[in-house]
């Protein structure tokens, strides 16, 4: 742990609700719209935490609990992700396994939460979450032992900083197939189009949305929160993958590239939700496991093709 | 030549994955090109013999068979597969298990250091993914497909086999391909004449005894317009 990784965790949690904006801004260029400001989430977020919450005469304690743990949770596994090419704040062998599972307990409590309400459309979605996110597991961490296998290391900040740029050169295939499920596992686990719409509020296609139905005020903040820095930690993995920090020593110009990586993604992001409608229901799970297939033939490529 | 293999083993999974004809088409035609640049790539260095070799597999397999095949699936008036035995995603999961499955043998055959292994389980996941579109498709279009992976894939092992590659037996294989799938485009299109589908699961209803029980009627009903799978 050292002074520079507090610093740029505390960048992280402030600069966590800018990407939705950048992403939406993109969405507003692309249709010619001015569009919300950049910082919107902040105003939202800041408005939010101001009001009182109302609860459901069927919610128990759960649904008051679940907000935190789910804040909680993004905010302790954004500890654990090496971000403007730093090492973690906290890094350890195995800590990987941790990253991924503090995001599926925030998921848990989300889901669970939103059974306990008692609402048929949150039930839906809940069940959705869980199919979707059960999904993406494998490819995220195919992905992941591809890496896992070329730096001998179990520790996410060693892995990102042991990645060099011959192990891409020797099979760039590879880099794209990961960068690829990578990207789906991003747009999946976020909730955006192709697999979900932020913006929808159909009943029958809300995913993300419909489990947060029932939340106001301080709560919603913490979810919106929540969500925007679970964004950042994906992007923030996708950056860290493709660009070797190590290589850049001036460390202004190692957060000036990450912050350009971070802003690239968001706006792909935008770009990928203006340009692409939603995938039909009934074939996300496809869209999902050919996406995993990917990662598994990269896998499969690199531990035999060595 | 690693990131060949890669995309060769994309290709194949798009081929598992798809219910388009064109695109597999499209893929098959790709699959030529990648197969075709890989005497090139495979440290044989760039003798004459060599740059004939690539040139004709590229012109063949990306070119004139593709050109053949589409021509054969305008005919048909097919577009896509519809209803495989094995559904499409079934078929990608198969084809990842082909993958391991390949994986596994060229791990044991290489214990000889000349042997380039991605591109070797890259030949040995193209042939077995053409043994299972065979296998698993209905339209003989499909089976004519899985019929030039399958052959892409001893073309792909033999190379990586890093042996000294005959250069007049590949061309002669080549060349065997070629007439086959000429071959197989006119009686696609004889047989898309005759019954008006090339459906050949539904060949073995064609007895006198089923024309004279009537059942000619299922034969009538073309199913290609029916939505398959995606």
């Amino acid at each position: 742990m050292n002074a520079s990784s507090i610093i740029f965790i505390f960048v992280s949690l402030l600069a966590g609700p800018i990407l939705p904006g950048l992403i939406n801004k993109t969405k507003a260029l692309f249709g010619g719209r001015q569009g919300p400001r950049v910082l919107q989430l902040y105003y939202d977020i800041f408005k939010l935490a101001r009001k009182t919450p109302t609860y459901s005469e069927t919610a128990s304690a759960l649904t008051r609990i679940a907000p935190v743990v789910i804040a909680l949770s993004s905010i302790t596994a954004l500890t654990l992700v090496p971000s403007f090419f730093n090492d973690s704040v906290i890094h350890f062998t195995g800590d990987i396994i941790l990253m991924a599972y503090l995001l599926g307990l925030g998921r848990f409590f989300m889901v669970t939460a939103a059974l306990d309400r008692g609402s048929a459309f949150e039930g839906m979605g809940a069940s959705r979450e869980v199919l979707y996110s059960a999904l993406a597991e494998p490819s995220f961490f195919a992905g992941l032992l591809i890496m896992i296998y070329e730096t001998n290391s179990l520790e996410l900040s060693e892995i990102f900083s042991k990645l060099s740029l011959n192990f891409w050169q020797e099979n760039p295939a590879i880099l794209f197939l990961i960068l690829c499920s990578w990207f789906v596992i991003l747009l999946v686990e976020n909730a955006r189009i192709p697999i979900d719409d932020p913006n929808t509020h159909l009943e029958l296609t809300m995913i993300h949305e419909v489990m947060i139905l029932d939340y106001s005020a301080k709560d919603l903040a913490l979810i919106e929160y929540a969500s925007a820095l679970k964004l950042w930690i994906y992007s923030a993995l996708i950056v860290g993958m493709l660009i070797n920090g190590e290589i850049i020593t001036n460390m202004a110009l190692q957060i000036a590239i990450f912050t350009l990586g971070m802003a690239i993604v968001a706006f792909v992001i935008g770009t990928i939700e203006s340009i692409t409608a939603r995938i039909k229901l009934v074939f996300i799970p496809k869209f999902i496991v050919g996406s995993g297939a990917l990662a598994i033939i990269a896998l499969i490529l690199k531990v035999a093709g060595n | 030549m690693n990131s060949i293999a890669t995309l060769l083993a994309l290709s194949c999974l798009f081929l598992l994955g798809s219910s388009r004809l064109m695109l597999a088409i499209n893929m098959i035609a790709f699959q030529g090109f990648l197969i075709g640049i890989l005497p090139l790539v495979s440290g044989h260095g760039f003798s004459f013999e060599v740059i004939i070799l690539a040139a004709t597999g590229i012109i063949m397999k990306s070119i004139a068979l593709p050109q053949m095949l589409k021509k054969a699936l305008e005919k048909s008036g097919t577009k896509r597969e519809v209803e495989p035995y094995i559904s499409f995603g079934a078929s990608i999961l198969s084809g990842i298990i082909l993958l391991f499955i390949s994986g596994w043998i060229a791990s044991r055959l290489t214990q000889d250091e000349t042997i380039v292994s991605s591109s070797l389980i890259a030949g040995f996941f193209l042939l077995f993914t053409g043994l299972f579109t065979i296998i698993t498709r209905k339209k003989a279009l499909t089976q004519a497909l899985g019929f030039l992976v399958l052959e892409n894939g001893v073309y792909t092992a033999g190379l990586s086999l890093g042996s000294e590659f005959s250069f007049m037996v590949e061309l002669g294989i080549l060349l065997d391909v070629f007439v086959g799938i000429f071959l197989m485009g006119i009686m696609l299109f004889h047989i898309d004449k005759e019954f008006d589908h090339i459906d050949t699961d539904r060949f073995d209803a064609l007895s006198d005894l089923e024309l004279l029980n009537g059942n000619i009627l299922n034969l009538d009903q073309d199913t290609d317009e029916e939505e398959g799978a995606e």
